[in-house]
């Protein structure tokens, strides 16, 4: 196996497309490490992409921001301005793992695992956050939810790599909220997740939603009745209901030594009305 | 496979090695560099044993390797104490009893030292989900947190 | 040995906290653990293991393997001795299979190369060819008559009839008249509980470092419960003396029983005799979850009768444990254990032995009692419950005694149960108030307690400070207590006494560190060694006054004359006859060597409040205290220790801790993160309280603490859910999905 650390995005694409076997990008390595010595992965290239510049930064951009690729978890958090606008997105990237785990995890690693249960991903996906893609052609945007593809599969192609994943703007009376459950309180893979997205309007009504959920489907799902059921409802017990019950509907989920499908459907139900009632106070807190 | 030559610095000293591009930070402390106080519990980033900081951000040795630390500072538990005097987290270790084997200790002193100089006056709470990531199977956890609340105000006094 | 009534009262060491010897050692990262010694030449040893849960092998290929640059060594089973019984032959089979790979993860060749990636590349090229066999994993499809058979010739004469030849043995225990118990219940409750297979889950993994040349001759360093058990086992397997091979304990990253006997050592041997080096061997963390040695799961039929005002008029219990591919004594004690709590006139238990293709179980902290009593102790809540009665009343009318005939037969001498009952009653978290979706549990718990073979050595320096030398590995501050033990004997302060565990060849043997036996047994004889020291002093110092030694006393350090008739003499202190020792006949030490019996068994009794989250299942466990009888706490903090990480490990096994075994017999969850141990964010405090009701069997009345703190959790959880609610959970642990199906199940 060779290990590079190329400075810039060119070199670092250059090295993984002209790889002739398997190549990985490194960044906090938590499940890449994992997987090469217990998943029977043995890379022959690791290109580390954190000394490229402005992989480690989170920068302001269009009154949103865009968070490099290998922002750690616990450089997120500390992020005071990101965590106003999307405190969704970063306690999502918060339950990453342990303390040591937050230490190294980024946003993009946990996207391109392609895992369902990953947490930030239902948090990126309901933020409507767009990946930055460089490649052996130049650079490309790609939404969230359209990178894993399958358990372990991305879209990207050979030579690419995310570089960025930015979170645009929203008004004031937005906000957004992410839970999963786990058997314990810290440590474990979601058994099922969900995000929750909204803005209100002055009345407290729901313009507009984005409702994810994570561990239900083969991918993290964007669920539209979902979102339906929030806009144009003040969150009351009906909407909630049906919140709920679109969020139940839309699961495909598996039984597995993490939980049943019964558990799986009923759960992320009460998690996403959950999530909508903590994402309407945040909203409600800004505005 | 080519070895790696690394410069980097531990618990203050410069040192140098040279590793295979796959070595873990932690098999290079212990195997290498004869710095056994970081264990390897699970390998895989779930126990914590082999916590240390690099850069001032406490990680676990086991999921970085030891390619990455160029350049990076690294404390590990050898250099917790210094010469004779034990850091208050380690005094009152022993003095609430809290370790039984000791395996898990080093990581977790590791990680209480970490918490302490980010946050000098954690919540029970707070000490318990920072420390959630540093399995111990002896002490139920509990004059485990007892010593960090200890040490904490001990040192905010001091 | 003859019970030692002079139960000593007034303590001056015993009861306090001092510092333990080995802690500035494990605080600052210098105790030497399994994994941390390494040796000039030293080679690494790797196994290759089953994928399969049973295959027949039809062959082995190494010769790629042997091929490759940097492999030193090669084995397989054909490398073992030849012995055709006993439990060393079991611990072998398991370690390596010879035709037939009995689980998933059984060992089949190792390996020891330069370093570890060659020793994982000759893995690679290793080509093992296998016949893939039918294969069960649980309880029941095992005791079919038409299951496969996982490993035949073990069924003895006490088996049952009628089943499989997975069923090897029964072992029944009870008394008294079931029939006419049962006419007398105003109601009668049988429910069939089941537990999941848990693994003690030490942070620390088998690692050993051997050495051994080609006359036999071997140096062996592991982190193990039993130095001496090990070194009896390896000799075994090797085909060599026990002479031949010293073996070294190292620092124990915690065992629970599950470092009882042997997974690696003797691979590591074998490796090193033949590629002429030293071999270190570490177990991964999958390894140590596939191939070492977990609990036993269990299913268990429960029927207790009771009277309208709580008298238990009978019970009756069949307990079916499986414990892998090898049988084990897991049933034996488990129905010992099951009713130990009761004073009942009519009482049986009956513990079935069952194979099945998982790795060959090993102990785990009071093994069997855990699953055992939570059957009972969830029916007779559920007694409680359905006659509206209280739960610690209930315990407490029932409750054996001194006096009281056993479930297992012996009659109970001096026991602290109702002490332990009556200490819960009127503690304030009986008492607290519940909020929604709050309820509170509490359950017994009991384990015997070990004695057991033991020696001990200690030696006075001329300077007047004290060596003592034992041999069992110090798995929780045992060093602490044993210096204490002798200071208080002796009567000289704490930090005067160095105790050190020493290697196969520095003292006689020792049994394993177990059942809870080391404070009591190592204790003991420490102090019969102190006294054997005194006895000397005494005669020194009659030596120095010119008067018979028996007009010598020994008091709070300082050898005294008897009394005015023995003469007018200045004390001498401890460190002024040991000065002058060399004058007067030579090094004064003493030693014992014992095998201990009386090491009177301990009961306990936790209550639990939790609070269920009604729409997903989850137990958040609100507050925990546990009740102990210590006879006597030599150093409190290690003996609340003790209750504390018994009991969180028992919180564990209750709410999330099982082998999950997939269709194909493959373990799932061979890791940290799905075989899921409490966390520090998942608990609330554990308070302690230690009763201190003396054990007649021993000089300052210790009782064992270890292991019967991990038996209530189960029993005591399960009823706070359970009542929480409102529908009777009988399976463990209860994770949320099955709680939460309960929960729906009830609602209908």
């Amino acid at each position: 196996m060779q290990y590079a650390a190329p400075e810039t995005t060119a070199e670092a694409t250059r090295l993984l497309a002209d790889s002739p076997g398997t190549a990985r990008v490194l960044a906090g390595g938590t499940d890449l490490l994992v997987q090469m010595k217990f998943g029977g992965l043995a890379p022959d290239l690791l290109v580390d992409i954190k000394n490229i510049k402005g992989m480690r930064d989170v920068t302001p951009e269009d009154g949103g921001f865009r968070v490099g690729a290998a922002v750690s978890g616990a450089e997120m958090g500390e992020h005071k301005a990101m965590r106003a606008l999307w405190p969704g997105v970063v306690e999502a990237v918060e339950l990453i793992g342990s303390t040591q785990v937050q230490g190294r995890a980024t946003m993009a690693g946990n996207l391109c695992n392609a895992s369902p249960a990953a947490d930030s991903v239902p948090a990126m996906v309901a933020a409507n956050a767009i990946a930055r893609i460089a490649g052996p052609d130049g650079e490309r945007d790609c939404p969230v939810q359209d990178i894993p593809t399958a358990p372990g599969k991305t879209s990207l192609q050979k030579g690419e790599f995310i570089t960025s994943i930015f979170f645009p703007a929203r008004p004031d009376n937005a906000s957004d909220a992410y839970l999963r459950f786990i058997p314990r309180t810290e440590m474990d893979i979601a058994v099922c997740s969900a995000g929750v997205s909204l803005t209100l309007d002055t009345n407290g009504t729901c313009t507009d939603a984005r409702v994810s959920l994570g561990a239900v489907a083969a991918t993290v799902l964007l669920v539209q009745d979902a979102a339906n059921a929030l806009i144009g409802s003040k969150l009351d017990d009906s909407a909630l209901e049906a919140l709920g019950a679109a969020c139940s509907a839309a699961c495909n989920p598996i039984d597995d030594k993490r939980g049943t499908i019964e558990f799986r459907r009923d759960v992320t139900a009460v998690l996403a009305k959950r999530a909508a009632k903590i994402a309407q106070s945040r909203a409600g807190e800004r505005s | 496979m080519k070895k790696l030559h690394i410069n980097t610095s531990i618990n203050g000293n410069s040192a140098e090695f040279l590793c295979d591009p796959d070595a873990t930070l932690l098999s290079v402390l212990r195997d290498q560099l004869n710095l056994t106080g970081a264990k390897e519990g699970c390998g895989s980033g779930d126990c914590g044993a082999c916590s240390v900081t690099v850069n001032g951000r406490l990680v676990a040795s086991c999921l970085v390797l030891a390619a990455e630390v160029e350049g990076a500072e690294i404390t590990t538990i050898e250099g917790m104490a210094e010469g004779e005097v034990l850091h208050p987290l380690q005094k009152k270790f022993l003095e609430h009893a809290a370790l039984q084997c000791g395996v898990c200790t080093p990581g977790i002193l590791v990680a209480a030292k970490a918490l302490l100089e980010k946050n000098p006056d954690p919540s029970e709470t707070e000490v318990r989900f920072w420390l959630a990531g540093n399995l111990c199977r002896c002490t139920g956890y509990d004059k485990i947190i007892n010593a960090v609340m200890d040490a904490a105000a001990e040192m905010r006094g001091a | 040995m003859a019970l030692d009534h002079d139960t000593k009262r007034d303590f001056k060491i015993i009861g306090t906290r001092p510092l333990r010897p080995d802690g500035i050692d494990k605080v600052t990262g210098r105790a030497q653990y399994g994994a941390d010694q390494s040796a000039a030449g030293m080679l690494v040893a790797k196994m290759l293991r089953s994928p399969h849960a049973h295959a027949k092998i039809l062959s082995i290929d190494t010769k790629a393997a042997e091929a490759l640059s940097g492999v030193k060594a090669i084995i397989t089973a054909a490398d073992f001795g030849d012995m055709r019984k006993g439990e060393a032959m079991n611990v072998r089979d398991h370690i390596m299979a010879r035709d037939r790979a009995l689980y998933d993860g059984h060992g089949v060749a190792a390996v020891a190369a330069i370093n570890e990636a060659t020793a994982k590349a000759a893995l690679a090229l290793i080509k093992v060819e296998y016949e893939i066999l039918p294969h069960v994993t649980e309880i029941a499809d095992a005791m079919r008559p038409d299951a496969p058979v996982v490993n035949a010739g073990f069924v003895q004469e006490n088996a049952p009839k009628g089943y499989s030849e997975n069923v090897v043995s029964a072992h029944e225990f009870g008394h008294g008249d079931l029939a006419a118990g049962f006419a007398k219940a105003d109601k009668i409750i049988s429910r069939t509980l089941k537990t999941a297979a848990t693994h003690q889950g030490y942070i620390e993994p088998h690692a050993c470092l051997a050495s051994m040349g080609p006359d036999g001759r071997g140096e062996l360093w592991c982190c193990t419960q039993g130095q001496f058990y090990i070194r009896t086992l390896c000799a075994e397997i090797l085909g060599i003396e026990e002479s031949q091979l010293r073996v070294t304990a190292s620092e124990i990253g915690g065992g629970f029983g599950g470092k009882t006997t042997a997974f690696i050592e003797p691979v590591a041997l074998v490796l090193s005799r033949k590629a002429g080096h030293p071999v270190k061997m570490v177990m991964d963390r999958e390894e140590v979850f596939k191939a070492s040695g977990p609990t036993v799961s269990s299913e268990i039929d429960v029927k207790i009768g009771m009277t309208k005002d709580g008298r238990i008029t009978a019970g009756q219990a069949e307990l079916r444990y499986q414990g892998g591919a090898f049988p084990n004594m897991t049933n034996w004690l488990g129905a010992q254990c099951a009713f130990a709590a009761y004073d009942l006139e009519a009482v049986n238990a009956i513990g079935i032995n069952i194979l099945t293709n998982r790795p060959k179980q090993a102990a785990y902290r009071a093994p069997g009692a855990p699953m055992a009593i939570y059957a009972i102790e969830a029916v007779v809540d559920e007694l409680c419950e359905e006659l509206d009665l209280d739960p610690l009343d209930v315990r407490l009318k029932n409750a054996a005694r001194k006096g009281t005939k056993s479930s297992y037969g012996p009659t109970f001498d001096e026991i602290g149960l109702v002490a332990t009952l009556e200490a819960a009653k009127i503690h304030p978290h009986y008492a607290a108030p519940l909020g929604p979706n709050q309820a509170r549990g509490l359950s017994c718990g009991f384990w015997f307690n070990f004695g057991g073979n033991t020696s001990v050595s200690l030696g006075i320096n001329f300077d007047g400070t004290v060596g003592i030398t034992e041999g069992n590995p110090d798995i929780g501050g045992s060093r602490a207590s044993i210096s204490m033990m002798a200071a208080e004997e002796l009567g000289i302060p704490y930090d005067k006494v160095r105790t050190i565990v020493a290697d196969t060849n520095s003292i006689g043997h020792n049994d394993v560190t177990d059942g809870s036996r080391v404070t009591f047994a190592v204790g003991l004889a420490t102090i019969k060694a102190a006294r054997a020291a005194i006895k000397e002093m005494c005669k020194r110092a009659a030596k120095m006054w010119g008067i018979d030694e028996d007009a010598v006393i020994w008091e709070d350090g300082y050898a005294k004359p008897a009394g005015q008739n023995a003469g007018e003499f200045e004390p001498l202190s401890l460190a002024k006859i040991a000065r002058k020792s060399a004058n007067t006949g030579g090094p004064i030490a003493g030693h014992h060597e014992v095998n201990a019996d009386g090491a009177g068994v301990s009961f306990g009794v936790h209550l639990v409040d939790v609070e269920v989250d009604p729409e997903t299942g989850f137990t958040k466990v609100l507050r925990y205290t546990v009740f102990q009888d210590a006879g006597k706490a030599i150093h409190p903090d290690y003996v609340e220790g003790q209750m504390q990480g018994g009991a969180v490990q028992g919180i564990g096994w209750a709410l999330n801790e099982e082998y999950i075994y997939g269709a194909d017999g493959k373990l799932q969850n061979a890791g940290f993160l799905d075989y899921r141990i409490p966390v520090a964010s998942d608990l609330p405090k554990i308070d302690t309280v230690i009763l201190e009701i003396p054990n007649p069997g021993h000089p300052y009345g210790v009782r064992g603490v270890g292991e019967t703190s991990i038996v209530p959790p189960l029993a005591a959880i399960s009823n706070a859910v359970s009542r929480a609610i409102g529908v009777r959970m009988d399976q463990l642990p209860m994770s949320p999905p099955r709680v939460l199906k309960a929960i729906k199940g009830a609602k209908g």
